[in-house]
């Protein structure tokens, strides 16, 4: 390990665009160390007064070599630093990933497994959401919202718990499969829980739609044109606030989504409002979706049939040498993934969520790169901050749903 | 100990009397403490939801005088490191403690934080310790709330436990 | 109907592009560096792919050239990907920036010059985004070894 790189005080682990000192003009730091910039995010303004002239944005504050770390796993243990990316909603990754993967070995997945995962992609689409509008509405001073959003947050958590045994990073996703199957009375919880979280999302709706203070701070804040989203990549429910009904789940389903019933909410002016509505949507169709697939969850078996990536069954693997060799080749060598390279997209709760996956063959990944719509925002967000008063700059952060750990991988 | 207690020196042997009314001065002032520690949230990750969650309704550090947080390093004493530090982080980090004044305290909340978690790469510090001295460590990635509040306790009685010194040589 | 879709679009290609290969529901075309702006500026304008997914690098240390940069383009009216793949050799990694038609090759273009180097001609900031300033090499190479740390502050033990 090499000796710390000199410096005179302090590192400065970034160098700005931009320095102080022309026309007057004041620069702040804002971040990384922030409370309302929900995550490590840097954003360096210029200011004329308090309006922001120019912004440079900084991440990788939280760049924790994710796609460096994955090149010396396997394919099975890259699980747990998957769900560690977009971490309000864990689930999501592990099924793009595990649907990517399932893509190279040319696996079919079972009924039940697409739609339990479809289910749970809403469940933790929920989660997310609740979590971004909980965040940005007590940035904004309403603490009550947080607290009714989190308490409902922490049932679908400790609902979560009793299927997968975490509450936050779930590693619930397996390639063929998942872990393991639904508990007893897991759904008539599902069902409860659906149920709270319309009494507390009218009341949310109660507090907020109307009120004064929220819409004058949200309002015709932070703007950004249809035209302007797509060319600095924008996907997700900010491209959907400008009118775009761009969804990857209805333009190209994948999982169970070609089967259900659900509409795409789209805004229509592109600011923050907008966005806090698309989500608050977005929640009410997932839970409309998790309704559906409740009813239509077929029976039958989790995993594939394949021995080339599923564990098999206990009692085999003590009983048989052949379960036993092929449970140790797999857990200590990986599934042997064929080569090949694929790029599987999921509709992620802040946009498009793609893992790119090069495999030479054998257990470990060769190249492992995610397609991150958070990284993506903080490519455009100065679009949606300069112009704008310096106290829009926490409305606006908090409406992107920058998450760090997608955001810098 | 995150920071060393410097002890006045006696002009004259001390009594008992002096003793026991230093212990008590001790247990008032760590009693005090204890029930109002100031958090520093420093977040950066996953630990961040459950530290919304462990500030929240259903967990609430508020009863144990812990819920506010205050976001300036000069207004807090307690940092609590939640989530991974990487080396991009380690400047910011150690710049914060050193704003903070005494008497404070650091809690590495996580798995990242205490020991880098299972990032073992050019990237992530493995463990905050390496750059400030840490009191107390919450294992779990993230770990439950109730981890965090049997973390918060044990500060708490380590707190109460300490040594006080309200007036010293540098002060 | 995605296959007839993406067969559609390779029809479309061939006439104005060329051999377009489809892999795995994904149309991947390889293209030489000179032309890559042109081809780009082409998909966009003629051929509908207007959103900019991705721009990645993957490095074979074997082979030469050493050097596979990947962009990933999405066509929101055709709700279909295509996947461009530029080799470059280690001895001059450099390629051109997509900024001038995209706004979000900015940043993805300054994480693939921190992650492996590759320097692209027209992208005035290539300023560290995931690394810091300072960090020396390029991680994501395959000669680099992933437990190089370069730590910032001095460690206390």
């Amino acid at each position: 390990m090499r000796d710390p790189i000199a410096t005179a005080v302090m590192a400065n682990p970034v160098r700005s665009a931009f320095g102080p000192g022309r026309d007057g003009q004041v620069v702040v730091n804002i971040g990384p160390s922030h409370p309302a910039t929900h995550g490590t995010i840097q954003v360096i303004a210029a200011l004329d007064g308090e309006k922001v002239t120019r912004v440079d944005v900084h991440c990788g504050y939280l760049h924790r070599g994710f796609e460096k770390e994955c090149e010396s796993h396997t394919w099975t243990n890259v699980i747990p630093y998957v769900d560690r990316l977009n971490y309000c909603s864990g689930l999501i990754n592990n099924f793009a990933y595990c649907e990517a993967v399932e893509a190279l070995l040319d696996i079919q997945i079972t009924p039940r497994c697409r739609y339990l995962r479809t289910l749970l992609s809403e469940y933790s689409r929920v989660a997310d959401h609740l979590t971004c509008v909980a965040a940005s509405l007590m940035e904004l001073g309403a603490m009550t919202a947080f607290l009714y959003l989190v308490m409902i947050r922490d049932y679908i958590y400790e609902h979560l718990a009793a299927l997968t045994g975490a509450r936050v990073t779930y590693t619930y996703g397996r390639i063929g499969g998942l872990a393991r199957d639904l508990p007893e009375g897991w759904l008539v919880r599902l069902d409860e829980i659906l149920v709270q979280y319309e009494d507390f999302i009218g009341r949310i709706h109660g507090l907020i739609d109307r009120n004064r203070i929220f819409i004058d701070r949200t309002r015709d804040v932070g703007v950004i044109s249809s035209t302007d989203a797509i060319n600095w990549g924008f996907t997700g429910p900010i491209l959907r606030s400008t009118g775009v009904p761009r969804d990857l789940r209805k333009d190209a389903p994948y999982l169970a989504y070609g089967e259900l019933d659900f509409e795409v909410p789209v805004g229509i002016k592109g600011d923050n409002y907008d966005r806090y509505y698309v989500r608050m949507r977005e929640m009410d169709e997932s839970v409309h979706m998790i309704r559906q697939l409740m009813d239509a969850l077929p029976a039958g078996p989790i995993n594939v049939d394949d021995r080339r990536c599923v564990l098999p069954e206990k009692h085999l693997v003590y009983t048989e040498i052949e379960s036993l060799i092929n449970h140790f080749k797999l857990i200590m060598d990986g599934p042997q993934v064929p080569a090949g390279e694929v790029y599987t997209a999921h509709e992620a709760p802040n946009g498009e969520l793609g893992f790119y996956l090069v495999s030479t063959g054998g257990g470990m990944p060769y190249r492992m790169h995610v397609r991150s719509p958070s990284f993506v925002h903080m490519g455009g967000v100065h679009r949606l901050l300069e112009g704008y008063q310096l106290a829009d700059v926490i409305p606006t952060f908090g409406s992107v749903n920058m998450i760090g750990g997608e955001c810098d991988r | 100990m995150a920071r060393r207690a410097i002890p006045i020196a006696a002009a004259q042997p001390r009594s008992n009397a002096f003793d026991y009314l230093s212990t008590k001065k001790d247990e008032l002032v760590g009693w005090a403490r204890k029930f109002s520690l100031f958090p520093y949230p420093f977040v950066t990750a996953c630990c961040a939801m459950e530290f919304m969650a462990v500030s929240s309704s259903p967990y609430d550090t508020d009863r144990f005088g812990a819920a506010l947080p205050r976001f300036s390093p000069r207004q807090s004493d307690l940092l609590m490191v939640v989530g991974t530090v990487t080396h991009k982080q380690a400047p910011i980090l150690l710049k914060v403690y050193e704003q903070m004044c005494e008497p404070k305290w650091v809690m590495a909340f996580g798995a990242c934080a205490t020991s880098g978690g299972f990032y073992q790469n050019y990237a992530a510090v493995a463990g905050i310790d390496r750059i400030i001295p840490v009191d107390i460590y919450v294992p779990g990635c993230p770990p439950r709330p109730e981890t965090v509040i049997d973390a918060i306790m044990m500060l708490q009685d380590r707190i109460a436990r300490d040594h006080h010194p309200i007036v010293t040589e540098t002060f | 109907m995605l296959t007839a879709a993406l067969e559609a679009m390779r029809e479309r290609l061939r006439g104005g592009i060329g051999e377009v290969a489809l892999v795995r529901g994904m149309l991947v075309l390889d293209v030489e560096p000179a032309v890559l702006l042109r081809t780009v500026g082409d998909l966009k304008a003629e051929h509908g792919f207007d959103l900019l997914l991705d721009i990645t690098a993957i490095d074979w240390p074997g082979r030469t050239p050493r050097f596979d940069v990947v962009y990933h383009l999405y066509s929101t009216r055709h709700f279909l990907r295509i996947r461009l793949k530029v080799r470059v050799p280690e001895s001059d990694p450099t390629v051109d920036s997509l900024a001038t038609l995209f706004g979000a090759a900015r940043f993805h273009e300054r994480e693939c010059h921190d992650m492996y180097g590759i320097v692209f001609r027209g992208n005035g900031d290539l300023r560290p985004i995931l690394l810091y300033e300072g960090f020396d090499g390029h991680p994501l190479r395959k000669d680099y070894a992933k437990q190089d740390e370069q730590p910032l502050v001095r460690y206390r033990r």
